[in-house]
């Protein structure tokens, strides 16, 4: 081991350069901080513009008729003519949104339940798990254009059932995995418990385990229910919209987000101010959603 | 953990105990009425602490698992001021300063006062990228004095020979204990004046654990070191005087040989003959 | 966005159990019942897992196959022509289509939409994993994550009342002349387009709806990197900064990038927000201020409107089929890079 002359403490001057870095460094250093601090109140900016934006366009129309009436042409120029309201969109992103839960929902639970209980570690449930993510975040216009070929070219029309199975295929991704991994979370000796106790695997997982990651699914569910709601390029293409009120689901139907868009490039000062209305409405019983389905899932942990 | 736990009780009859330690009175650093909260509401983790690390002398902390022996290390270099809440009242000083100032230039501070970690902390770069990582914080040199002084370390932190060769390969291919002396090498370059080890071999197999104790023997010549342990016999072949905690207090402090031998408080008695902890 | 690799050990899967299950001394008839049915049920229940598993595989091959037999008309007409062509010409007779600037306007606008996101998200999970104080960072992180959560049917009208006013007068006449000044890189800013919907407006607001997953991602995967690793460097007198940029980044690299190509992914596909703010000109951008348009957004606007069967219509599923090659490729290899993302 040869030793070398280098001095084991440091000289004066060595501790000036020290300093006189470690200044410099420190100053890099704050100007990152107050970077990192810009950038977060800018985030939060969009947000608050965003919101701000919507209560002062959106409030004004606000009111009863919006909720009880459906679609007017516009007043502009004939101020005795009724007011529209958006009852038709409402309903219809209800009815629509409703019916891509119910289809999409126990799809994505036997998904997630096949990656968490039956195909971890094979090549089959590795190659779904990959598709499933990759589907989360796909386009979801072109899911729109699939179901279009799908099922509205051979029925030869729009219709609310072609729009509800568009967004049935957005809200599986979504389930599959919240489910897998609320699954994934149980302990093993929760499910060598019950199958201990002689029950045959199909019951451990729907009675047991489904019970014990409940809060987990049910907040998968609230998640894909607000990211459908507010969807917009895949009912463009299958359910296209419709001005009035309408139950039967072999025909198109109206929502709330292809109602703001047509509205808000009508050009009509009336309808525009509808068209933020429900821009307000949709965005506010989005937020709700993912809030409450976040309370929710904290309160049960 | 790996080191095989045989009955404290036996090996201390002053064998490996220094006997010769004749502790020397010049403080390096000086803990006066130290208190340490973990967060405001909390009970104090350490209470009233005072005590000495003697000048290029290696000082051992024992003590049950919880007793504050890391917290106190964690105070030392300020790493405690990375988590918002916790809180030291009291004095540490060094050269007359109190290192607890607010106003103190905290990253110049752990350039005197170096730390090296229970498990072996390579990051994820060469291994002369590692040193040099410490080296480019606090100095410029120009390449062949950086060349000098990783050579310098690695020497003084006896790995030189085994990894002269492979400089430039990632050191997270080295072996646990070849990790732990890079990690040491690592603090050296930098030259602080005091090294804090805390339980550096308890990630380790026997054999590197020699190594390192053997280490810390030779770098006491030039620094001045404390080391927390859980190992009654690491204590003490290595260390010259050593400090006993319990539930956050400093019950005894005295010479490796005196403290293993003729311990004065009845407590540190029933700790080192294993009655408990 | 899990990965099994570095999850719990495997749960064993069933053959033992389901046999185990029914052996409990089956001697009454009651217990034979039980048994048939356990098995039974074990089968049919694991089949339909199975099943639904297969159906998204299916689900996937299926979108391929219906957007490129759908597009397959094209193809058939223009060849390899069309993805280089510019044209986009519906009058009959004349018509012809190509998807070389939807294909520019999609993945230009993606790219600067990750150039000013990256910072940002950045900037935002370095504060929230390192600089914000502990009460501070749930609802910061919240509040963030809450803008994925808005429609972007709303960025849409938004950034058409906010954001493109501002992108007009306080970027674009304010600075233009100075920009467009600037050696070499001028030209980037001289348009002859001053509605304020251009290629960069489309960026920024794709920039702000990425911004979430990008942050989160980091923030995940910083947030995993071992305390003691980051007090060692600081125990050598590194600064926070310091630590980040040489320990905590080296340490994430891969999911780092995943997490920006699943924010560039995300760019690739988004729809009624671009819709909204790029002005939907079948024009090249050769400036950010320029008008231009990208493929979804072209699908979006024109297919309502196409009859069924024509070549416009094959057109839109032809670049249908591109976007989606093009995003499951980005998307596959931000999977790939965040595979290991549980693995400290």
């Amino acid at each position: 081991m040869s030793t070398t002359t280098i001095a084991f403490t440091r000289t004066a001057a060595e501790h000036a350069t020290a300093r006189a870095m470690s200044r410099r460094r420190r100053l890099i250093d704050h100007t990152v901080r107050l970077f990192c601090i810009g950038a977060t109140l800018v985030g939060l900016f969009f947000l608050a513009s965003i919101l701000f934006t919507l209560l002062v366009k959106g409030l004004p129309r606000l009111d009863l008729l919006t909720f009880t009436r459906e679609f007017q042409p516009t007043t502009y120029g004939d101020p005795d003519a009724p007011a529209g309201g958006l009852l038709h969109a409402i309903l219809g992103t209800l009815v629509q949104s409703g019916m891509g839960i119910l289809i999409g929902t126990p799809i994505g639970i036997l998904v997630g339940t096949y990656l968490s209980e039956y195909a971890r570690g094979s090549a089959l449930g590795n190659a779904v798990r990959f598709v499933s993510d990759v589907l989360l975040s796909a386009p979801s216009v072109l899911v729109g254009l699939f179901v279009y070929q799908l099922l509205v070219l051979p029925a030869g029309g729009f219709s609310a059932i072609a729009g509800s199975v568009a967004l049935a295929i957005l809200v599986i991704p979504v389930v599959v995995r919240t489910t897998e991994d609320m699954l994934q979370l149980l302990p093993n000796t929760l499910r060598e418990a019950v199958i201990g106790l002689g029950a045959p695997k199909w019951k451990m997982i729907t009675l047991i385990a489904y019970r014990a990651a409940l809060s987990g699914i049910v907040t998968g569910v609230l998640l894909a229910f607000a990211r459908i709601a507010g969807e917009t390029a895949p009912l463009l293409l299958t359910s296209f919209g419709n001005n009035i009120v309408s139950w039967n689901l072999g025909n198109a139907m109206g929502s709330l987000p292809i109602a703001i868009y047509q509205q808000a490039n009508s050009g009509f000062p009336d309808l525009i101010a509808l068209a933020w209305t429900g821009a307000l409405i949709v965005t506010l019983g989005v937020l709700a959603i993912n809030i409450s389905a976040r309370l929710f899932l904290a309160r049960r942990k | 953990m790996s080191m095989t736990e045989t009955n404290p009780a036996s090996g201390f009859g002053g064998v490996q105990a220094r006997s010769e330690a004749a502790v020397s009175q010049q403080a390096r650093v000086s803990v006066r009425n130290l208190d340490f909260y973990y967060a405001a509401g909390l009970p104090k983790a350490l209470k009233g602490i005072n005590f000495d690390l003697p000048e290029r002398q290696v000082t051992g902390m024992i003590g049950p698992s919880g007793c504050g022996k890391s917290t106190l290390l964690r105070v030392l270099n300020r790493m405690f001021s990375l988590y918002p809440g916790q809180r030291a009242e009291g004095e540490v000083l060094m050269d007359g300063h109190n290192i607890l100032d607010p106003k103190l230039d905290v990253n110049e501070l752990r350039s005197r006062i170096g730390m090296v970690f229970q498990k072996p902390t390579p990051f994820p770069m060469t291994i002369w990228e590692n040193i040099a990582f410490g080296i480019r914080l606090h100095e410029k040199l120009n390449k062949a004095d950086m060349a000098a002084r990783i050579e310098w370390a690695l020497t003084r932190a006896a790995i030189w020979g085994e990894v002269k060769d492979r400089l430039h390969t990632s050191a997270m291919g080295l072996s646990g204990g070849q990790q732990q002396r890079l990690c040491i090498a690592r603090t050296i370059a930098v030259r602080p004046e005091v090294i804090l080890l805390d339980e550096p071999t308890s990630a380790l197999d026997p054999i590197s654990t020699l190594k390192i104790e053997e280490l810390i023997d030779e770098l006491k010549r030039d620094f001045t070191i404390a080391i927390v342990t859980h190992n009654m016999q690491q204590a003490a072949r290595c260390a010259d005087q050593v400090a006993f905690f319990y539930l956050g207090e400093l019950i005894e402090v005295a010479p490796a040989a005196q403290l293993f031998t003729a311990p004065k408080h009845p407590r540190t008695q029933d700790y080192i003959t294993g009655r408990f902890g | 966005m899990e990965d099994d690799s570095g999850a719990p050990p495997p749960y064993s899967p069933l053959p033992e159990f389901s046999e185990k299950g029914p052996r409990v001394s089956a001697t009454t008839s009651d217990q034979v019942i039980r048994r048939s049915s356990g098995a039974t049920g074990d089968l049919v229940f694991a089949w339909l897992c199975k099943g639904a598993g297969l159906l998204v595989l299916l689900l996937l091959g299926g979108i391929i196959l219906t957007l490129f037999l759908g597009g397959l008309p094209a193809f058939r007409h223009f060849g390899l022509h069309f993805l280089v062509s510019t044209d986009w010409n519906p009058v009959e007779g004349r018509e012809s289509y190509g998807a070389a600037v939807a294909v520019a306007g999609t993945i230009l606008s993606s790219l600067l939409a990750i150039l000013l996101a990256v910072p940002l998200a950045f900037g935002i999970a370095f504060f929230l994993t390192e600089l914000a104080p502990q009460w501070l960072r749930r609802p910061v992180g919240i509040a963030i994550e809450l803008l994925a959560a808005v429609p972007s049917i709303i960025f849409g009208m938004w950034g058409l009342f906010v954001l493109v006013p501002f992108v007009q007068q306080k970027i674009q006449f304010a600075f233009g002349e100075e920009l467009a000044a600037i050696p070499l890189i001028g030209f980037l800013f001289e348009s002859s387009n001053y509605a304020g919907t251009s290629i960069f407006a489309a960026a920024l607001v794709i920039a702000i709806m990425i911004i979430p997953f990008i942050a989160a991602t980091m923030r995940d995967v910083f947030e995993q990197v071992p305390a003691v690793f980051k007090e060692s460097a600081y125990g050598l007198g590194a600064t926070r900064w310091e630590v980040v940029r040489s320990v905590v980044l080296p340490y994430t690299r891969t999911s780092v990038v995943g997490g920006i190509m699943l924010g560039l992914g995300r760019a690739l596909g988004e729809t009624m927000a671009v819709t909204f703010v790029i002005g939907n000109a079948n024009r090249m951008a050769g400036s950010i201020f320029d008008a231009t348009t990208t493929i979804a957004s072209v699908v979006a606007m024109e297919f309502p409107e196409s009859l069924a069967g024509s070549l416009k219509q094959s057109s839109l599923f032809a670049l249908g089929f591109i976007l989606f090659v093009i995003s499951f490729i980005v998307l596959a290899i931000s999977r790939w890079l965040l595979r290991s993302r549980l693995k400290a």
